[in-house]
């Protein structure tokens, strides 16, 4: 309740900042209205070949069906993995945070490295399809982000306590699991579900190197090939991840956690 | 003259309005507590003294000196917050030293000084200590030490001891009186405990939604409090509202129940009245035995809780709701359950007046 | 919970499949680059492709990653730093504050190829702002003796700063919360001025939290990839670029060679790692 003002430093080290987020981006849009006979303002034109443009259907499904099957396998991954842990396996828990920690020297670039060396004779079914090698890939990729947030998310709740009193009424253990325990991490699995699918989204490095043609890769085609329908597919990409950030901030809110971190870089 | 003086002071924040002009003056060496439960606006009149904060209308003055818009880190005084102001970064040792390294004090000096200090406190040994590796008592030793190191004009304590257990609370504010008074500064102290402003302080002012109730010293505050909230607030007390039937003998009438009550003599007849007795000078006779109900409140003995040397007796009735505190030894006189008869004694009986008009609408019954 | 060694086995299963899955798709892998980066061409043992990394083109491209990498960080973390405080220092509106937070996790993952397209129209040779100085200074950044180019190494440390700044923000924000109010008033009130605390206290107690955080910045500016690429098309000598040119280009050289970069990014990486640790739990030691 103290009613101070604002210190002038303050102001502009936040206008820096403002400065600095938003000048791109209005550089972008200004970028993509432009007229392509005159170089100025303005014109939807960009906008339209993009739309128009079959493979940038084709490559956002990709993408946004990549996206969803990272998410499934993720959660059915993880979220027994987390509970599971938490409800018998404490001592594991340091060891996953650890492991989560990973990727931080394993970063994508070096990943996909070793994954198309290692599997470089497996079956094409795996090898030659985004849906076998790249989503795979991906779930390691989002692991870090799924398990902060599962993890957070579990140690709301008392999963003993929940456990027990389930089983003591005589619920199976699929009971527990689907009517007891998801119910109540909801939020948390639906917070790295977003952010799995910023990550997923906005994903170039491992999709470029395996030669899989996703919507980032698509972007980059446009980058080099069209300059004002760059600036437009680059501004719909941006507005994908904030819709991707701001579901997660819905979905979070009134509970105090972390914003995670994502980085698609 | 006054060391330390609050004149008038008015603090709001938005809507809400913290100090509504209060006025304090503390000679030099004197011991204050602001005393009151929160909200009151003792920790706003607190950092006001200290600079924190500005008031919005009034000033404070040190040795005749305007300090209200003065910047905190020039008005010479030490503050000891209520829990984690000790800096992590630093051991014990080095925040003592903190003040006098800031003040450009030689190191010959300050190395002199902080063990002194910390010899002080109590913790001669501890200097080397991290605050994270120091109790809650250790920390706030250390910090009333940093608080000293500087020799400040005034001394300004925030409610040091809440966050601190009973048994330590108790010896800590000995120490923190004992230090004071060998080192002779003026202090200002903060606190909701009632029992701890009272053992420890010279003065001692109550404060209710930003005003001050009642200033004085402990032993006034406790015989003759000046307002309802102050009895209220400091120790226990048995309320009775009561109506002034006879100016002249004294009596009252309390739900139906004649009392005679000296200090009611010379009231206006009809003057409502708040009569308020100490537990422990309540007399608690059994029903059976000697004269009758008349001038004593009738009840039934409902609990008795053991607090050492004195057990604490409530008695329940119509329109009777007593506490008396009667010698343990005693206590059998009066079992659970027993009828008994309470009576006004003749002294250690206070009166207030609620209320400037008479309660003129009641009936008055005829006399016998 | 101990109730017989028979439970325990039984309980471990609960986390084997995870455990399959990250040993197939993340431990074996990375394995795999560290055994081939020390193979040759017939699969035997050899350091051979250790030693040209030590050549002067790849050792260059060490050294560009490393330079860009700690000026980011650096330049990242004393800017993002100066952000978060103002953000969240006494006297500023509380929707100031949940504005940043949002700003900064929207900006932190906005990264790779649009980013490189967004900066590219910003200070691109035609770009946005380039026309703008242009305009209103008479000065083209791309001619001497500015000699700008956003393909350039300045150019990338620019467009990096987009996530590095964002990404400081949110790991340095808890940190700074984590000062108590109580600290600075007791130095205030002990006499010290504003710069005085910070020197003595505030920045001391942050000191192994903005650490920390500078090493996670280096090492997300050491392992990007897809940002350089968009803004160089490949042209830049980045460690990670460099490596991903062994699979877009028709570089028709040894795979294993690729594999012996990516040990070095290992190298790196780890380094940055084991020091990372220790200072994570210093930081938390004092949030007390």
């Amino acid at each position: 309740m103290r009613r101070k003002r604002i210190a002038p430093a303050a102001v502009i080290w936040l206008l820096v900042g403002a400065a600095y987020f938003f000048i791109p981006l209005i550089a972008t849009l200004l970028f993509s209205l432009r007229k392509t006979s005159t170089g100025h303002c303005c014109s939807l034109a960009a906008y339209g070949y993009i739309v128009h443009d079959p493979q940038f259907w084709s490559t956002l499904r990709l993408s946004f069906q990549l996206a969803l099957e990272t998410i499934a396998i993720s959660l059915v991954l993880f979220v027994p993995t987390v509970y599971w842990v938490h409800l018998r396996l404490p001592r594991l828990r340091p060891v996953l945070a650890f492991l989560a920690l990973i990727p931080f020297v394993v970063p994508p670039i070096v990943l996909v490295v070793g994954l198309l060396d290692f599997y470089k004779g497996s079956p094409q079914w795996y090898y030659g399809s985004p849906y076998g090698f790249l989503a795979t890939a991906y779930v390691i990729l989002a692991f870090p982000y799924m398990f902060f947030s599962l993890d957070a998310g579990f140690r709301a709740i008392d999963v003993h306590t929940l456990t027990e009193a389930s089983q003591s009424l005589g619920a199976s253990w699929w009971t527990t699991m689907f009517r007891v325990i998801l119910p109540n991490i909801r939020v948390a699995a639906l917070g790295g579900a977003f952010l799995t699918l910023a990550i997923v989204m906005g994903e170039f490095t491992m999709a470029s190197l395996a030669a899989f043609h996703t919507f980032p890769t698509f972007i980059q085609y446009v980058n080099e090939t069209k300059a004002y329908p760059a600036a437009a597919v680059s501004l719909m990409s941006f507005g994908i991840t904030w819709l991707a950030m701001l579901a997660l901030l819905m979905v979070g809110r009134g509970r105090p956690g972390r914003v995670q971190i994502a980085g698609g870089h | 003259m006054a060391y330390l003086e609050l004149r008038d002071l008015h603090r709001a924040f938005g809507s809400v309005v913290a100090l509504k002009g209060i006025d304090v003056a503390l000679e030099q060496g004197e011991f204050l507590s602001l005393l009151g439960p929160s909200g009151c606006g003792k920790t706003t009149a607190l950092r006001l003294v200290a600079g924190f904060d500005r008031p919005d209308a009034g000033s404070i003055l040190v040795d005749d000196k305007d300090v209200t818009r003065m910047s905190p880190n020039k008005r010479d005084m030490g503050m000891v917050f209520q829990a984690y102001s000790l800096f992590p970064n630093m051991t014990a040792a080095q925040n003592v030293e903190f003040g006098l390294k800031i003040r450009r004090h030689k190191r010959q000096a300050r190395h002199s000084r902080v063990p002194e200090l910390l010899e002080l406190v109590g913790l001669g040994d501890a200097g080397n200590r991290y605050p994270h590796q120091l109790s809650g008592g250790m920390q706030q030793r250390v910090a009333l030490a940093r608080a000293l190191a500087i020799e400040p004009r005034v001394l300004l304590l925030d409610e040091p001891l809440s966050a601190l257990d009973a048994k330590v609370r108790v010896q800590l504010r000995e120490e923190i009186r004992r230090i004071q008074l060998e080192l002779g500064i003026t202090t200002l102290y903060v606190t909701h405990d009632q029992e701890e402003a009272l053992s420890i302080s010279d003065h001692v002012a109550v404060m209710y939604g930003g005003r001050i109730e009642q200033m004085g010293t402990p032993v006034e505050m406790y015989n003759t409090p000046a307002t309802p909230f102050v009895a209220e607030f400091i120790g226990t007390m048995n309320r009775l509202e009561a109506t002034v039937v006879d100016g002249g003998d004294g009596e009252v009438d309390h739900k139906g129940t004649r009392l005679r009550v000296e200090a009611a003599r010379g009231l206006p007849r009809g003057e409502r009245v708040l009569v308020l007795i100490r537990p422990e000078s309540l007399e608690l006779e059994p029903a059976e035995s000697g004269p009758g109900p008349e001038g004593g409140l009738v009840g039934e003995v409902l609990t008795h809780t053991f607090l050492g040397s004195t057990t604490r007796v409530k008695v329940i009735g119509a329109g009777v709701d007593l506490i008396a505190d009667v010698p343990t030894s005693r206590i059998a006189s009066v079992p659970v359950g027993m009828s008994v008869i309470a009576r006004v004694p003749a002294e250690g009986v206070r009166l207030l007046s609620l209320a400037e008009q008479p309660a003129s609408a009641e009936p008055v019954p005829a006399g016998p | 919970m101990k109730t017989g060694r028979r439970r325990l086995p039984l309980a471990w299963l609960g986390a084997v499949p995870f455990f399959l899955y990250a040993l197939l798709f993340l431990f074996i892998p990375a394995a795999s680059i560290i055994a081939g980066a020390f193979k040759d061409a017939k699969g035997h043992r050899t350091l051979s492709n250790i030693h040209q990394v030590f050549q002067s083109q790849y050792i260059d491209a060490f050294r560009t990653s490393i330079e860009i990498s700690v000026v980011t960080a650096l330049l990242g973390g004393a800017v993002g730093l100066a952000i978060a405080y103002a953000a969240l220092r006494e006297g500023t509106p509380r929707w100031i504050r949940s504005g940043m937070t949002t700003f900064s996790g929207v900006a932190a993952n906005f990264g790779g190829i649009p980013l490189a397209f967004a900066f590219i129209a910003t200070l691109g040779s035609v770009g946005i702002a380039t026309q703008f100085i242009d305009n209103v200074f008479g000065v083209n950044i791309y001619n001497s003796p500015v000699n700008f180019a956003i393909w350039s190494k300045t150019g990338v440390e620019i467009t990096y700063l987009y996530f590095q700044m964002p990404l400081m923000i949110l790991v340095i924000a808890p940190a700074i919360d984590g000062l108590r109010r109580e600290w600075r008033e007791a130095a205030s009130n002990l006499g010290a001025s504003s710069w005085q605390y910070w020197r003595h206290v505030g920045l001391p107690i942050l000191m192994p939290s903005i650490l920390g955080a500078m090493i996670l910045l280096f090492g997300n500016s050491f392992a990007a990839y897809a940002t350089a690429y968009g803004l160089t098309s490949g042209a830049i000598p980045l460690v990670p670029i460099v490596i991903g040119n062994f699979y877009t280009g028709d570089v028709l050289s040894n795979p294993h060679l690729a594999q012996a970069l990516a040990f070095g990014m290992f190298v790196v990486l780890g380094a940055m790692m084991l020091l990372y640790v220790p200072l994570q739990r210093r930081a938390s030691r004092w949030s007390r």
